[in-house]
């Protein structure tokens, strides 16, 4: 059997020096600068995290002051949010991925696409700088009048950080939507592109959509604290209620915007772990965009206990109930592609497994929470945390990295260690249910959110979850290392070591820069896992 | 099998000879056109939606406060406003006919029409200006210095706030348009534009035809709301 | 996409004319007292308008379906924003939790 070699010209090879990268228009290169911005930025959110588990290790709030620990749970969830999940997938998979599965040389816009992860790191730079010189305590959702008339910390830079980077996202779902529309390979038709497409696509539609209401909302906050406008405070004429409508109108749609790239790499994950396509191809398109579109019809139900009208939150909970349903088709469908598959146990496949387990989860006590009757007892309790985290953290953060490690054989032309891999898919599962499970009982306890200390009978609980989110960190590092080292010791991964249909496997690993040695004219569905099927090797 | 690598492929879609104006990642003169002109639209959705917040905020304010909007609302100037929404419909009319001009290869009436606009925004702006200033001195902007009659001075505040608010938004977004129209003059005038490839005029028309529709809502909104006695 | 529709300037001076006219009548509607209509005359004018810019000046209605539907969709999305957000207010007092 010949020995797999590198190909002797690709993206990464194409040019050396710093300025190759910082001025590549290469979307391949852009994928890594993304890379390895939303690491750093991860990293700095779960450092939070551990401070926040250590206080809460104890009852008594003794590591921290009740200050501190509002700023370190505000920095902890806009970091995560704004600098991790919501930019991750599409940014470092996305742009990576999106013009390859379609067969294109690059982006619509690549100078734009430049442009975006800059203006990404500008407004992480401001976010970082509020952090260094004192924090911000508001939590990451700035309700108003504390967060516009009565915090003294540094509301405006974070807020500003937040509102530069959102064009970042924009950007990038502007380029994906043109991209998808315009620049398909001959024979590329909608039909036929990968789910991870249709996923990427109905992102980029809430990124285009939903981003600028919270960029203004930020200005109004900004406004209202700089010259003491009154929109949102009650003394002056305001009402708080308002600035909520704005901020969830555009995070409610920002939790799918985290969720759907991750839906996406968990149906190329299942096809490929399973040599199958995936069941009901056309349902789980539709379902992408029906998620799109009807996350945008359901933020009221954010604010059951904020004074909204008992109409309003009928409507809102009847909608919530409805966004449901194209999760659930997509959970249903994927269990369908495992069933009489090739289920394979490699590691991207055991990251798709917990996906599927843990989103359902998540899903599922979504559905608890759209209830109003029962919403009004366990909002803003760690039972809230728990849900959204199994969400965020079992789906999004397993699929990200079931995607990192499927596509790093591409990206970089190397596998990795697959022992250590595993070990690390375990050790995160593992720290993920032992962390997060405690908190659904926690809060249906009674024990609310962002609180420093608690009573007495809810520290075994919390003890569990704190070691479990050291567990966690662990998990968390070694794929660090062993990621590191396959980039310079690892075996050569040749143009496609599992065997996938993909467009993106019929190019060298890694792949030339402008992506194909000859424009692809595509004639088979995605996923036709058929030996009929003359593919490029 | 490998590919040859960078040397075969940069032949892929590349216009034959000429510096065409098509960018390496296009295949065709028709589909760099089809994606600029959708990207414009798709970043102009979230100029409306950007914008529509500031408007639903309007919304609610003058359906709780209809007294005080009314009231603070003839406090504005109607002539600067009108004349304002006159110089800025005008301005469209221009960016058209530069449009029209770079289309039809009239390079001479393309940078004529071009500098026009530009002449038209800043009157608006100078204008804005103005009122902005009489404004300071009337005592409408909100906060220590703000003044108004004692029945509605703090609902009035908010229409002020949101007065303050959406027109310096909307000039902020003016003033970004007059660097743009400075850069399409620059590249009419190096000769970049043709008759074949326009793009860069036809996506700037659409932006400021967008901020001029931004104020055709804005004028009666904010001056408009009640003038009969 | 459009380059093949190259309009008459005169259609362009045509919805100039129409802009200007509109100016006129809404600042005239103003200083008549039509009660809550006022409000209704002042955004029909104004949604003429933007509609006539949009169609003829951003050349919208010679355009490619898929421009028709950004557009569309946008003032869409605008709609269920503003829509949703008032119905909220809007049915504040109707039914409270106390059933007051």
């Amino acid at each position: 059997m010949p020995t797999v070699l590198l190909p002797p010209r690709h993206y990464l090879n194409n040019g050396y020096g710093i300025r190759s990268w910082l001025l590549t228009r290469d979307h391949k290169r852009i994928a890594l600068l993304y890379l390895a911005a939303v690491t750093f930025f991860f990293f700095v959110g779960g450092a939070f995290a551990v401070w926040i588990r250590l206080d809460l290790a104890t009852p008594a709030g003794d590591l921290v002051s009740d200050e501190t620990y509002n700023k370190l749970f505000t920095m902890h969830g806009v970091m995560m949010v704004f600098f991790f999940l919501i930019p991750a997938i599409p940014s470092v998979l996305g742009n990576f991925l999106v013009p390859i599965m379609i067969g294109a040389k690059d982006l619509a816009f690549p100078k734009l696409n430049l442009a975006s992860w800059y203006i990404y790191m500008l407004g992480g730079a401001f976010t970082l700088y509020a952090l260094v010189s004192g924090g911000v305590d508001t939590g990451w959702t700035f309700y108003t009048p504390f967060s516009t008339a009565s915090s003294t910390t540094n509301v405006i830079p974070t807020a500003l950080g937040i509102f530069i980077t959102g064009f970042s996202s924009i950007l990038t779902g502007l380029n994906f939507i043109v991209t998808i529309h315009r620049m398909r390979a001959p024979g590329m038709t909608w039909f036929r592109l990968p789910l991870f497409i249709w996923s990427t696509y109905a992102t980029s539609l809430i990124n285009v959509l939903g981003t600028p209401v919270i960029a203004i909302t930020i200005l109004l906050v900004a406004a209202e604290r700089l010259f003491q406008f009154g929109f949102f405070n009650p003394a002056l004429g305001g009402d708080p209620v308002l600035f909520q409508h704005l901020f969830w109108f555009y995070s409610h749609p920002a939790v799918y915007i985290m969720v759907l790239p991750a839906m996406g790499v968990v149906s190329e994950l299942v096809a490929a772990g399973c040599r199958k396509p995936v069941f009901g191809y056309s349902f789980v398109a539709f379902a992408s965009l029906a998620i799109a579109v009807l996350g945008f019809l359901v933020w009221g139900h954010h604010m059951f206990v904020a004074g909204e009208s008992v109409y309003s939150a009928l409507i809102f909970s009847i909608l919530s109930f409805m966004v449901a349903i194209p999760s659930a088709v997509k959970v249903f469908n994927w269990t369908a592609t495992m069933y009489r598959g090739a289920v394979s146990w490699e590691t991207p496949m055991l990251y798709a497994y917990g996906f599927i387990g843990l989103f359902t989860i998540g899903g599922l006590t979504g559905l608890f929470l759209a209830a109003i009757a029962v919403d009004v007892h366990v909002t803003d309790t760690y039972f809230i945390v728990a849900h959204f985290h199994y969400i965020m953290v079992g789906g999004t953060i397993m699929a990200y990295l079931g995607g990192v490690h499927y596509w790093w054989p591409k990206i970089s032309g190397r596998l990795y260690n697959e022992g250590l891999a595993k070990l690390s898919a375990g050790i995160i599962f593992i720290g993920f249910n032992l962390t997060f499970f405690p908190q659904f009982v926690l809060g249906y306890l009674g024990m609310p959110r962002r609180y420093h200390a608690y009573p007495e009978e809810f520290q075994v609980l919390n003890v569990l979850s704190s070691a479990g989110a050291s567990i966690l960190g662990v998990g968390y590092l070694i794929p660090m290392v062993y990621l590191m080292w396959s980039l310079r010791y690892g075996r050569a991964a040749g143009s496609n070591p599992w065997g996938a249909v993909g467009l993106e496997w019929t190019t060298t690993s890694p792949p030339p820069t402008e992506n194909f040695s000859q424009t692809p004219v595509v004639t088979w569905n995605a996923y036709e896992y058929s030996p009929k099927v003359d593919h490029v090797a | 099998m490998s590919p040859d690598g960078a040397a075969q492929a940069s032949h892929i879609g590349e216009v034959s000879g000429h510096h065409s104006g098509l960018a390496h990642q296009f295949d065709s003169l028709a589909q760099q056109r089809e994606a600029a002109t959708l990207g414009m639209w798709c970043f102009l959705v979230t100029e409306v939606l950007f914008f529509g917040g500031l408007f639903l905020t309007y919304a609610l304010y003058r359906g709780w406060y209809s007294g005080a909007f009314t009231a603070a609302s003839r406090e504005l100037l109607i002539w600067p406003g009108t004349i304002n929404t006159v110089v800025l419909i005008t301005s469209s009319l221009t960016m058209a006919l530069a449009v029209h001009a770079a289309q039809t290869g009239d390079r001479r009436s393309l940078i004529l029409f071009l500098a026009v606009t530009m002449l038209l925004g800043s009157v608006f702006l100078g204008i804005k200006g103005f009122e902005y200033y009489e404004g300071f001195l009337e005592g409408h902007f909100p906060g220590p210095r703000f003044q108004f009659e004692a029945e509605h001075f703090r609902e009035a505040q908010i229409f002020f706030s949101l007065y303050y608010l959406m027109t310096g938004l909307h000039a902020i977004h003016m003033i970004i348009g007059l660097g743009v129209m400075a850069v399409m003059v620059w590249m009419s005038w190096r000769g970049t534009i043709t008759a074949e490839y326009y793009n860069p005029i036809e996506v700037s028309g659409l932006y400021w035809h967008f901020v001029d529709i931004v104020w055709i809502f804005l004028f009666p909104l904010l001056y408009l709301i009640g003038r009969h006695a | 996409m459009m380059s093949e529709h190259i309009l008459p300037k005169r259609l362009y001076y045509t919805v100039f004319g129409l802009l200007m006219l509109c100016t006129y009548l809404t600042v005239q509607a103003a200083f008549i007292d039509l009660g809550v209509l006022n409000t209704v005359v002042a955004l029909a004018i104004a949604v003429f308008k933007a509609t006539i810019v949009v169609l003829f000046f951003m050349h919208v209605k010679y355009s490619t379906r898929l421009t028709w539907a950004v557009v569309l969709g946008s003032i869409f999305w605008l709609g269920i924003l503003i829509v949703l957000t008032l119905s909220d207010y809007l049915t504040r007092r109707w039914l409270t939790y106390g059933g007051a």
